[in-house]
Parts: C-alpha cells; structure tokens; sequence
C-alpha cells in the first residue's frame, strides 16, 4: 500500500462479542485509553442472558495500521469471543436512537411537532408546554434533526451512539 | 466424582498443587491470613518469605522463566497489592508466565475504603494479562485453573485473583483441573500453512538473509530453540537475537552475529540494514531494536512469526505473518524446506557472509584495556572465563552493566539469562536471581549488578540468607547511575544531574549485616581472585567490584537514528547532532 494511503485516517465500526463480567467494559475502555485509540461512541449492552454474552458496538478512528492493531488488541483480550470490523466485511446497517426534550408553546411547538414528523420522529412524552421525540436513524440524521430541534426550543439531548450489523443473511 | 467441600483457603491449596506449583512467593498480611493457615497445614508446597512484595513478583518471573513454567506469587490486600504492581508489569512486557494471589477486605467491605483496601482489579487491569476478582467459593477452583491456563497459554503472561477474605473462610466445592475449560481464550498455536510455505519460499529466494530472534522462542521452550538453531544451520544464514533472545541461538555458533539494537554489535545492525529477507521469529520490533523506523531495513522483505496477533505490523509492516507457537511453525519449515528440496542461493551467501565478516572485523565491542583500573568489560571477561564450565544462570539489573553483561557473556540454550527488557525495571535481578537459586539449588546463579540497581530491592539479601539461596551479586560499582550519566554526557552536555550517588552504604559490611559474605575488587590485581572466592564461598554473596566510574557502553545507536547510524566508541562522534524527535526518545 502507497504510504499516503497508509496514513489516511478511516473511521471504522467495530462489533465485539464478549462475556458479560465485571470489567469487561473497563477492560475495552481502558485499551483504548491505555494505547491511545479514539472512541467516537461505545454502546454496549447484553445480548444473550443464557450464555452471559454482551454485544459492544465501537466506532473509532485511525490509520490502517492502528485500525488493524485495534482489532487485534481487543481479539487478545481474555473475555472477548469474536471481533467483527462491519466496515471491512460488506455492507452494513448502522442505527442510533435520540431523545429529544423541546419546550415552548405557540408557533414553535408546533413548527417542532411539524418537522418530527417528516423525520418519523415519535412523541413518547407530551405535556402542554413540551414534547419528548424518540428518533432513530443514522448518525446523520440525527444531527440534523437535532439541529433543527436546538432552534425550537429544545432543552435536553440524549442518544445511545451506534449499533450496527452486517448486511445480508450471515449471522455474527 | 464425588464431591469435595473445603474452605477457600483449602482450595487454593489443592489448586495451586493440582497446577504442579511446588513453591510459592509471598508476604502475609491481614487480608490473607487464612491462605496462610492453609500453607501452614501441608507439607507440599514451598513458601519464600520475601522482604517487599515486588520482590516476590520478581522472584517468581525468576523462577518461571529458568524453568519454563508458571511463577506463583501470594500477597496480602492493600499495599500488598500496590507494591506487587511493578513486577506485574514488568511480568507483562516480558510475557513472563505468573499468577498472583491476592488477598482482598471481605465482600461485604469492597467498596467502602475498608483497612488496606485497594481496587486492585482495576489498578493491575492494565499491567496483567487477565485478572479476576472471586466473589464466590464455588467459583474459585475454576477461576483458578483458568488464571494457570490464561497464564501459561498463547503469549505468557501474569494473571492476577482478588480473593476476598471471607470468600478464603467459606466452604465450597473443588474441581480439578481436568473439568475446566476455557470458553474464549483459544489462542492460535498452529500455523496456516499456506503461509508457512511461503515462508519456506522466501526464505530459500533470499540473498541476504537474516533470522532474527526474540524472547519468543525462549517462551515457547527448549523444543522451540532446538529447532531454531536446526533451521538456521540447515540454510546457514546469520541470526542475531534481541536482549530478551539471548540463548535462544548458541552464542558459541559461528552464524551467530550477536545481540542486535541500541548497544546491539556493529555487525548485527549492519546485517540487519543491509538484509533483503528478515525473518523474525518470537520478536516484537521493539523501538531499542529497530532504531528510527523510516530506516529500518530498507528494501527488505520481512517475515513475522509470532503467536501474538497483535505483535504484528504494530511498529513495522511486515510482508508475511505466521500466527502460532514458535516451536509449531519452525518445525514446519524445518519440514517444508526439505520436504521442497530447498537450497539457499550460495553464491549470494557467500557473497553476504563476506560482507558480514568485514563488518565483524570492526570488532565492535573492543575496549581500551586498563592495567590500573578496572574495566567493567574486563570484569565480565574474567567472570566469564571463571564460569564458562559451570552450570550457571544469570540476571541482571538495568543499565550499562545489563549492555555489558548481554554483549560479554555468552549463552547456549535459553532460560540461563534472566533480565528485565521491556519495562527496564532496576532492582529485577537480586530478587530473580532468587527466584532462579530456588528453581535451581544446585547451580551457580550470578547476579550482575550495578550499584544504583542494586539499592532498590537489597531488603531481599534478608530473603537469600533466610531460605539459603546461595546467590552471587556481583556489582560493577561505578559510583553512577552509568547509563543516565552516559546519556546526559552524549546528549544533555555532560550536565551530570542527579546521576551520581553519593552515601552509597559500604557494600562488604552490608553484606555482612545480612549475615552474607562480603567481597571487594579494587585494583585489577585483586579480581580473578575476588571472583574465585565468589563462586567458592558459600551461601549468598556480594562482591563489589569497583570499575572505572567514567566508561560508556558501545556500540550505541543514539535514539533516533538508524542501524548504520552507530556510535562504535569514545572517539567516535555522531555524524549530525541527535535531531529533536530522537532527543524525545528514551
């Protein structure tokens, strides 16, 4: 590979299959750390309760070479069953889920309620003075949506970062 | 089977006897006195008391890594644990096999800052291979086996488990060994052997070839140095090895160029330049081995073999990787290669060799020879000399007198040397040795020392003489710390800052207030006959050789620059000034 295309720094989705033990998650956030890999997001949460097994979503950043050394220093580590780059193995699909608190009253509430709805974005929460938008989709999506939302009152952002599999029809 | 209930304490014991452990490292504390009861009450495994518990951390690598085995070391809560921290770490650099045993506050008490309680999951989280907190009795037999198998497997390293004090007190069941698998740790110890037969191919194609060899194939055993050395001659292409690679290949060896690196010989850096095929075998292109890596090797093809996934294309990209045990893969291309009928390309060799011996002319490790101090090289010659027909081991500490004793003392078979590489820990080789001397009672363990290394795990001479490990401290005693005084003299203007000791305690009667024996060389007429009485007297041992306080250690690759860029002596200048990037480096 040409050199400059080894230091171009590529932003890769990770799938990582591990037990669900104490530690786990500070063994995978301190890796990073501990080496100085980025995290863009980090979701995690069980996936399997009968075999204790936890699905932890990485998106991260770097050269080739660091993207490669991530896979292999997560694979190593004790607990950890399988590594899956979704961003090197085909197609993926990729979600996020946002809550979203917008207050006000008036035109802007109903110009939010308006947008949310060509987002698809759901109310799981009304009072007479705010709404609360449960919005899924891609990172994109959700950044602009919230940023439409930040012009409309809203007081309160919260979302889950990436998760995200393969497409077609193999399994993990 | 039926089924066995015993305290956790108990199953400890019967744990650690089922993993073949016939000595334990170790200190008591509050936190682990029923583990301590438990060793009271058997006959079967051995307990060395040690003054600091780093120093038992160290003996343990000590023990492990002269017998090829996994080093056990048990340590109480708190502080027990935090002192325990260097060692780990050093045990993890070096893949070093270990289990720690830790006493922890009772369950009920985690989490409250409880008398000696320390989070020492999550301090030793970074500094072990794998490490567990046990909560409950049924769990720890299984948790145990595991630590050994995660401990010993793949690339070696140290493992630690937190055992509550009330979960040592409950009663549960053992099982053995036998009963306990792993469910995700299955590292890769057998090769793709497509990729081996690429190797093979590469390896017969080459021109100017060079093995270069790491602590690896020391890790993965006698069987894996055996064949090594058998590939090696078979092709008879050069091999150098790393620090931690020494004996891995016979020093004795014609084809062997020496050790390789920052104050590696002239002829193994030169070869390492100039190769056009690499074949690295259980080594991690560590920064003191390749030097500035735009430069490394240039133009070469490099061959990867490890069994750590992760050790591959970390610092340099490499052209093939075979993932496995070394001993697995070597003796598949031993295999291949006559299975192929492959020849190396002779006429090339020849040509490759002669260069090399040109190189070797240089004889880079000479010194300016004293009649009227002495040199340490001269000291580590005549020790040499003293012991080359006795079944020896070695340690040592870090600094210049670790250079040294790497590039004058020559090793046959692994597991003789015993130093710290990775993580440079002064105050390894006192309580390593003790390690060894234990392993070993019979053999003559030296430990080469400096005199500022040596101050920092010297409790452990109380250690030696409480379990009659008759172990040899030999200290070049140059009145510095001798590789920062020679860094701050090539490179910070001789500004000699904190480098020199003064108040060093007179070491014949420290070694006599430890109830050792204490010895001194001062002139150069006084050393063969300091060293003989060394290895005659019995029990532990200091002897103080004091060595000219102002020689460097050569050759040395100035950090930053590149295997050709070397500094053969105090004569030779550097050709630039060491730019910013390499001043940066350690």
């Amino acid at each position: 590979m040409p050199n400059d295309l080894m230091d171009k720094i590529e932003k890769h989705t990770i799938a990582v299959l591990v037990d669900n033990e104490p530690g786990v998650l500070a063994r995978v956030i301190g890796l990073f750390s501990g080496r100085g890999y980025n995290i863009e997001s980090l979701t995690v949460s069980e996936i399997d309760k009968e075999n204790n097994l936890s699905r932890i979503t990485v998106v991260t950043s770097g050269t080739p070479m660091i993207i490669e050394q991530i896979k292999a220093q997560l694979d190593r580590l004790v607990p950890v069953h399988r590594v899956r780059d979704l961003s090197d193995d085909g197609p993926s699909v990729e979600r996020e889920l946002a809550l979203v608190k917008v207050s006000g009253a008036g035109d802007m509430r109903t110009e939010s309620m308006r947008i949310a709805g060509i987002y698809n974005a759901r109310v799981v929460d009304t009072t007479l003075t705010s709404f609360i938008f449960e919005l899924t989709g891609t990172a994109d999506e959700l950044s602009d949506f919230i940023s439409l939302m930040s012009k409309l009152g809203m007081v309160e952002v919260s979302c889950t970062g990436v998760v995200a599999m393969s497409r077609g029809p193999n399994g993990f | 089977m039926a089924e066995e209930l015993m305290t956790g304490a108990q199953i400890i014991m019967k744990a650690l006897k089922d993993q073949g452990v016939d000595v334990v490292f170790g200190y008591p504390g509050g936190a682990v006195l029923p583990i301590y009861d438990a060793l009271f009450q058997q006959n079967d495994i051995r307990h060395i008391l040690v003054r600091h518990e780093q120093g038992a951390v160290h003996a343990a690598e000590g023990y492990a890594r002269s017998t090829g085995k996994v080093g056990c070391v048990l340590v109480t809560s708190g502080p027990g644990a935090t002192n325990a921290v260097t060692g780990l770490t050093d045990a993890l650099l070096d893949s070093v096999p270990l289990v720690c045993l830790c006493g922890q506050v009772p369950t009920h008490l985690i989490g409250n800052d409880a008398f000696q309680e320390a989070d020492t999951t999550g301090i030793t989280r970074s500094c072990t291979k794998h490490n567990y907190l046990v909560k409950d009795v049924n769990n720890l037999a299984r948790t145990l086996h595991e630590a050994f198998y995660v401990a010993r497997s793949g690339r070696p390293g140290p493992v630690l488990l937190d055992i509550p004090k009330d979960v040592q007190f409950n009663v549960g069941r053992y099982i053995t060994p036998q009963e306990v698998t792993h469910k995700s740790y299955k590292p890769q110890v057998k090769p793709d052997i497509a990729r081996v037969e690429e190797a093979v191919a590469l390896l017969a194609a080459a021109k100017r070839p060079i093995f270069y060899v790491g602590g690896g194939v020391v890790n993965s055993g006698l069987q894996a140095a055996k064949l090594l050395t058998q590939l090696v001659r078979m092709t008879g292409y050069p091999c150098t090895t790393t620090l931690m690679g020494l004996g891995a290949f016979p020093a004795s060896d014609p084809q062997f160029l020496g050790m390789l690196g920052m104050h590696g010989t002239y002829e193994a850096n030169l070869a390492m330049h100039g190769c056009d095929l690499m074949v690295a075998v259980g080594a991690r292109f560590d920064d003191r081995v390749t030097g500035k890596i735009s430069e490394f090797a240039p133009g070469s093809k490099k061959i990867h073999i490890d069994i750590d996934p992760s050790s591959i294309n970390k610092n340099v990209r490499v052209d093939l990787s075979v993932v496995g045990d070394a001993a697995n893969i070597l003796e598949d291309m031993i295999r291949l290669w006559k299975e192929r009928q492959k020849r190396p390309d002779s006429a090339a060799l020849k040509d490759w060799w002669a260069q090399i011996n040109t190189w070797r002319k240089r004889e880079c490790l000479r010194y300016a020879k004293s009649d009227t101090i002495i040199k340490p090289q001269y000291a580590l010659e005549r020790l040499r000399e003293a012991i080359k027909d006795k079944d020896h081991y070695i340690t040592t500490e870090v600094g210049q007198h670790q250079m040294w004793a790497a590039q004058f003392l020559p090793f046959d078979e692994p597991f003789r040397w015993l130093t710290s590489g990775g993580l440079g820990t002064m105050g390894y080789g006192l309580p390593a040795s003790i390690g060894v001397q234990i392993a070993h009672p019979n053999s003559l363990v030296i430990g080469i020392s400096g005199d500022s290394s040596v101050m920092m795990n010297i409790q452990e001479m109380a250690t030696a003489v409480q379990c009659g490990a008759a172990i040899k401290v030999f200290i070049l005693n140059n009145e510095y710390m001798g590789m920062v005084r020679q860094w701050q003299e090539l490179l910070h203007g001789s500004r000699y800052s904190q480098s020199q000791l003064h108040g060093q305690p007179d070491f014949v009667k420290l070694a006599e207030a430890f109830g050792a024996t204490g010895l001194r060389a001062t002139k150069v007429s006084e050393l063969d006959e300091v060293i003989r009485k060394m290895i005659e007297t019995p029990g532990p041992v200091i002897a103080d050789i004091a060595v000219d306080p102002t020689e460097n250690c050569f050759p040395m690759i100035p950090g930053g620059k590149a295997h050709n860029d070397m500094l053969l002596g105090p004569g030779d200048k550097p050709e630039s000034a060491t730019p910013e990037d390499g001043m940066v480096l350690v």
